[in-house]
């Protein structure tokens, strides 16, 4: 089945064919309280560019938004609506050239 | 209202809505702004792909000649995959021109060419933030930097359309609303797409492939995944995405991304990419969830189109055409608004007379139900099915010289033990309902 750690090499390796406009500040905001609650952790698994990861001292949940690939599936998939969804701003975030 | 307008209308979004209703109402001599959040056209979009050029003629009218296609698509193909190879079906029509493969970075910009010389104010680089509403209409948009006030808004802002949700016009989506596809653009020199698919050099013909089924590699132990897999040839790049239900990826803690690997090695995938070069992964969702859920499409001030208003027939991978002709609807209804000064939801109501009265509506409409039977049958479709078609062509092609009564009888008896008779009915009834509702259309 699938292999967590092979399928993040696999995406790591797909994001660094991505070009982006990296925005300063992050357009994902999670609302940590709700995810201390969360037992799915559903947006770790789900995201398809593995923006979302469980700190492994801390247990929050930790968002590398520069991966963002602006799908917006996490926000539609976490159960407790926990995300705080915007677009980066303007010029900023991903850039599709061969779509 | 007393408001100041510096525009006629204003259109948030450049992708295939967007830029149609601009044009149609620069046309008009009306003033449209439109405003797109992307530093380039095109640049955040992803489709299949191809651009349906019925549709693209009707926006575009003398213009259309102007538009530069990779491959024209002459080749469609649907095939059923299982283990061991697959069980498909193809037609061919090397006269049609229905539909051009074009990247959306090419596309857009094209279109937006095209639309600045016709008179669109095309304003990139700029995120619409909210709308501005007073008394129930909505009389403009508010940028990161400042505002513009129109008297018509038109909300071409995609999937996710977080405009129509802050005012209300659309509740949010479940999961299982939503299709999430990823996409690899894999480069390969022009010359081997052209020997493994047949094509010629000019480029006049392309294909689309469509695959469905997941009984093979470690996807088989994946229950009740509602998916699909795309494949179309552009000139030097193909393109492969699949699709799947966002609840079902969700239930069964699956990553898309994981499912496109899986696909990149079955052994009828495998050597079509041979060679290739990933340069580009994509992620976008599909609204799924048709005209049932639909959002208010017209309120005082403002209209929604394409994505927005979830105008795809995700059965067919058409997104384009919908998007086009709904942007098309909704720039002629805000002309006729102008010229009447009114700006009502009933005035604009028009536009939902306009989509009712044309494939749009009609075509959602029957395909309402369709994929929600399909998604209760996904375990038949995916998995059962495509198994016992391959049985089924192996008896006939085997040649292992036992009588084929005997071995069809015996399968069809094994089919029916296996199956029950219950789930053979219930296949049955929702694959008919299917073909039903098209027929009908009601
Ligand atoms: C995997 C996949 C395959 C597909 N294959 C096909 C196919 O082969 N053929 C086909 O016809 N259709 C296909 N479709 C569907 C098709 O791509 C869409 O239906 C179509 O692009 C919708 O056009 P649109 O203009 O409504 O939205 P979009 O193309 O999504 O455009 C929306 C635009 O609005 C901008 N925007 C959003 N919010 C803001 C804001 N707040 N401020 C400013 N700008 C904003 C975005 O940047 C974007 O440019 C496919 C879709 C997917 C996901
Ligand atoms: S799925 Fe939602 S609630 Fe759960 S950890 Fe992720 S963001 Fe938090
Ligand atoms: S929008 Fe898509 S790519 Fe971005 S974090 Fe959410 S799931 Fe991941």
């Amino acid at each position: 089945m699938q292999n967590d750690k092979e399928n993040s090499k696999s995406i790591q390796n797909k994001l660094s064919t991505v070009k982006y406009n990296c925005d300063d500040s992050t357009h994902l905001i999670v609302s940590q309280e709700k995810c201390a609650k969360c037992k799915d952790k559903t947006c770790t698994y789900i995201c398809p560019a593995g923006v979302y990861s469980v700190d492994e001292n801390t247990g929050e949940i930790v968002v590398q938004y520069e991966n963002c690939l602006e799908c917006g599936a996490c926000r539609i998939a976490c159960p407790k609506h926990a995300i705080d969804w915007n677009y980066p701003h303007a010029g900023c975030g991903v850039i599709f050239k061969n779509n | 209202m007393d408001i100041n307008y510096n525009a006629d209308s204003i259109i948030v979004g450049a992708g295939p809505a967007g830029i149609s209703a601009a044009l149609e109402i620069a046309r008009a001599g009306k003033r449209v702004v439109l405003i797109e959040r992307s530093p380039h056209p095109g640049a955040k979009n992803m489709y299949g792909g191809s651009v349906y050029t019925h549709a693209l003629k009707e926006i575009l009218k003398e213009d259309f000649d102007l538009i530069k296609y990779e491959r024209i698509i002459t080749s469609h193909t649907w095939s059923f995959l299982n283990e061991k190879g697959s069980f498909e079906m193809t037609y061919n029509n090397n006269d049609s021109t229905a539909s051009y493969a074009v990247k959306r970075f090419n596309l857009e910009k094209q279109l937006i060419e095209i639309a600045k010389k016709r008179g669109v104010y095309y304003i990139p680089n700029t995120l619409v933030k909210e709308l501005l509403v007073q008394n129930g209409t909505v009389y403009g948009v508010k940028t990161e930097l400042e505002e513009y006030y129109a008297p018509v808004t038109i909300l071409a802002d995609g999937v996710n359309s977080l405009l129509a949700r802050k005012i209300n016009l659309r509740s949010d989506f479940k999961p299982q609303d939503m299709i999430l596809s990823v996409k690899e653009a894999i480069k390969l020199d022009k010359k081997t797409i052209e020997e493994r698919f047949n094509l010629k050099e000019d480029c006049s013909n392309g294909v689309n492939k469509q695959y469905f089924g997941t009984n093979f590699g470690y996807l088989k132990c994946i229950k009740n995944l509602f998916m699909m897999t795309f494949l179309y040839t552009f000139k030097d790049t193909l393109m492969l995405g699949v699709g799947a239900n966002l609840g079902d990826l969700t239930k069964n803690k699956i990553n898309i991304n994981f499912v496109i690997d899986e696909v990149k090695k079955h052994p009828d995938i495998a050597p079509l990419i041979k060679g290739g070069e990933t340069i580009e992964y994509s992620a976008h969702l599909i609204p799924e969830g048709g005209f049932k859920k639909m959002p208010k499409l017209v309120t005082n001030g403002a209209i929604i189109v394409g994505d927005a208003a979830g105008f795809i027939n995700s059965v067919h991978f058409e997104g384009t055409n919908f998007a086009l002709m709904s942007g098309k609807y909704a720039g002629e209804t805000a002309v006729s608004a102008l010229d009447s000064g009114t700006y009502t939801e009933q005035v604009l109501s028009a536009y939902v007379k306009k989509l009712e009265n044309s494939f749009i509506l009609k075509d959602l409409y029957s395909y309402r139900n369709i994929i929600e039977r399909l998604h209760s049958r996904s375990n038949s479709l995916s998995v059962y099915y495509p198994n016992k078609i391959a049985e089924l062509f192996e008896i006939i092609t085997d040649a292992n010289c036992i009588s084929k009564a005997s071995q069809i009888r015996k399968y069809m008896f094994d089919f029916l033990k296996e199956r029950g008779l219950r789930e053979v009915v219930k296949d049955m009834f929702a694959f008919s309902k299917c073909g039903a509702d098209v027929f009908f259309g009601k």
